[in-house]
């Protein structure tokens, strides 16, 4: 059974399926607890929570390079115990890809073009197959110009789109990516958005890991929130989960504080580590304060 | 006063350590002179060589030096060494500096002793007090073509290297039949030794703009100590995660990789270029002195 499962996905096995999945490191400290989740083909699913909700290794497992400690665990109609032991890992890992949080450690060849190949190198490709695939990736993250670069040459925003772009060359239809806009300045970011937004339309099934929230409504068509406790606290579409402030809250996704807006003090809820645009009139529509 | 008192004590107290200056100096250093490859991508002669040619033709050169007796030989062989670096716009002062900076230091160990050992005419006798300064001529004759043997050797892999990027000197061992899993490893040392270097360098940075006070000998061997069991606690975290990396784009312990490499017409007129030459330097002893 391959990706390519049938889009209603009412009567057939989702994609991903999970019951009752956890994962603790070293078997002691725990990084996931009991989730239930479906992914279903050309989903596009944000996994939303604050650092150390899991959303890192909930990624691991659905790419089957980590087996779930407890639970159940499908995905494209293989259990991922099995593939995390190397069984059809192989072709498994053709259909997902997982592009890593931190782009060192994915780009670990002497050179850019080294890196998008590894993958298609690892298919047993033609020589001239290997060179149509790497050609195809770096043009779609628009980096064909730093092929024979090394990776240490590259900027964080380049470092990420050379990530993302070895593991297109392996035509997945599936890309889990793990924090792909965290510290990038904000015109890299959007171009980012821009590109996964593309993959998204290309119908490859998404499933990005973030806690930037100004993002989620356009990568993402479902939100799946991470609690702090590592369980599932909510799970809906990007409009009724962002307007929800009380489970964003609950979620450490935003926070609320008391500051001045010019001469006016009131508390509100901001998107964690970041400060909204208002600029010191203290007029803005909704806020309820205290003049000091 | 009080100006005085402050100004004699703030030196020691703002002086770091010589443990943290050396090993800032080296990793600074290694940084940029390694992975700074401004020369692989200027458009000389060399870098439009196929790098295989290269690392054939440098192999080549060096054996040639090493089998002749001539003196004249291994300056024909330099002279064209440094023909080659100017057609590939190696800054002259650059790569003579380069490579002429290290060689006393150890060829000098070497050799320095014979100088003065070898039994035979002096070239001259200066008296210092008991000590009598005479190096011999015998011991001249052998040091001296051991010099310019080292210097030689040494200028054809500078040249290699600097003309070349670090990638493709590692993937042109292929054609010297060297295993793929050996060009692999090598390759991911220098790609993570950078990332490592660099870590070290934002540590001592981190360290140096905390230190307010003078530190001792012994504290500093505790930090290194330190930093090295935190580098080498890091290094097989990531360790573990580039494997992990390497398995989720299907790697099944096969190593595979890819190269454009096309040998042109001027790459293998070059290669019978060093050939002959490389022969000519090495039978050169049985005709020159």
């Amino acid at each position: 059974m391959t990706a390519t499962l049938p889009v209603d996905g009412l009567t057939t096995e989702p994609l991903f399926r999970l019951r009752g999945v956890s994962y603790s490191y070293a078997g002691r400290n725990s990084a996931l607890r009991d989730v239930d989740l479906d992914v279903r083909t050309g989903e596009r699913v944000a996994l939303l929570g604050a650092n150390g909700s899991g959303k890192s290794t909930l990624l691991k497992l659905l790419d089957g390079i980590i087996g779930p400690s407890e639970g159940e665990m499908r995905a494209l109609g293989r259990d991922v115990a099995a593939v995390a032991a190397g069984e059809d890992a192989f072709r498994f890992h053709r259909e997902v890809g997982l592009v890593f949080q931190d782009p060192d450690i994915q780009l670990f060849s002497a050179t850019v073009l080294d890196d998008v190949a590894f993958g298609p190198l690892q298919l047993g490709l033609s020589r001239d197959e290997v060179r149509e695939r790497v050609d195809e990736a770096l043009a779609a993250m628009e980096i064909a110009h730093l092929a024979d670069r090394a990776p240490f040459e590259l900027s964080g925003g380049e470092k990420k789109r050379a990530a993302i772009a070895s593991v297109l060359s392996l035509r997945p239809e599936v890309v889990l990516l793990d924090e792909p806009t965290a510290s990038l300045d904000p015109r890299t970011k959007w171009v980012l958005v821009d590109l996964i937004v593309r993959m998204g339309a290309a119908g490859r099934t998404l499933i990005t890991a973030t806690h930037e929230l100004d993002i989620v409504p356009i990568i993402a068509d479902r939100v799946v929130v991470l609690g702090e406790d590592r369980r599932v606290l909510a799970d809906g579409t990007p409009a009724a989960i962002l307007e929800d402030l009380d489970l964003l809250v609950r979620a450490n996704l935003i926070h609320e504080h008391l500051h001045e807006h010019g001469a006016l003090r009131h508390a509100h809820p901001h998107p964690s580590g970041e400060h909204h645009a208002y600029e010191g009139t203290g007029e803005e529509p909704g806020m309820q304060g205290e003049r000091p | 006063m009080n100006v005085q008192v402050i100004t004699r004590n703030a030196a020691p107290e703002g002086r770091i350590g010589w443990l943290e200056q050396t090993i800032g100096g080296l990793t600074g250093n290694i940084e940029q002179a390694v992975f700074t490859e401004q020369h692989a991508r200027s458009a000389g002669w060399l870098q439009r060589r196929d790098p295989r040619a290269k690392v054939i033709g440098s192999l080549v050169a060096i054996l040639a030096a090493s089998l002749t007796t001539s003196v004249f030989g291994l300056l024909a062989l330099y002279a064209a060494t440094l023909a080659a670096a100017g057609a590939s716009r190696v800054p002259f002062g650059f790569f003579v500096k380069r490579v002429w900076a290290g060689i006393p230091l150890f060829a000098g160990i070497v050799v320095i002793p014979a100088i003065f050992f070898v039994p035979g005419p002096r070239l001259f006798d200066l008296g210092l007090g008991p000590v009598h300064l005479a190096p011999s001529w015998n011991g001249l004759e052998g040091a001296v073509p051991f010099v310019i043997r080292v210097g030689v050797s040494v200028s054809l892999a500078v040249l290699l290297v600097v003309t070349t990027p670090w990638a493709d000197v590692l993937k042109s061992l292929r054609a010297l039949k060297v295993p793929q899993i050996f060009v692999l490893v090598l390759s991911m040392t220098y790609r993570y030794i950078f990332l490592f270097l660099h870590t070290a360098n934002g540590m001592l940075l981190a360290r140096k703009s905390r230190i307010v006070g003078r530190t001792t000998g012994g504290e500093q061997r505790r930090w290194i100590s330190g930093t090295m069991g935190n580098l080498m606690s890091r290094a097989f975290k990531m360790s573990n995660d580039v494997y992990a990396a390497m398995l989720a784009r299907g790697f099944g312990g096969e190593i595979r990789s890819y190269s454009e490499y096309r040998m042109a017409a001027a790459d293998w007129i070059s290669l019978a270029a060093v050939g002959v030459l490389g022969t000519a330097v090495a039978l050169s002893g049985r005709i020159l002195p």
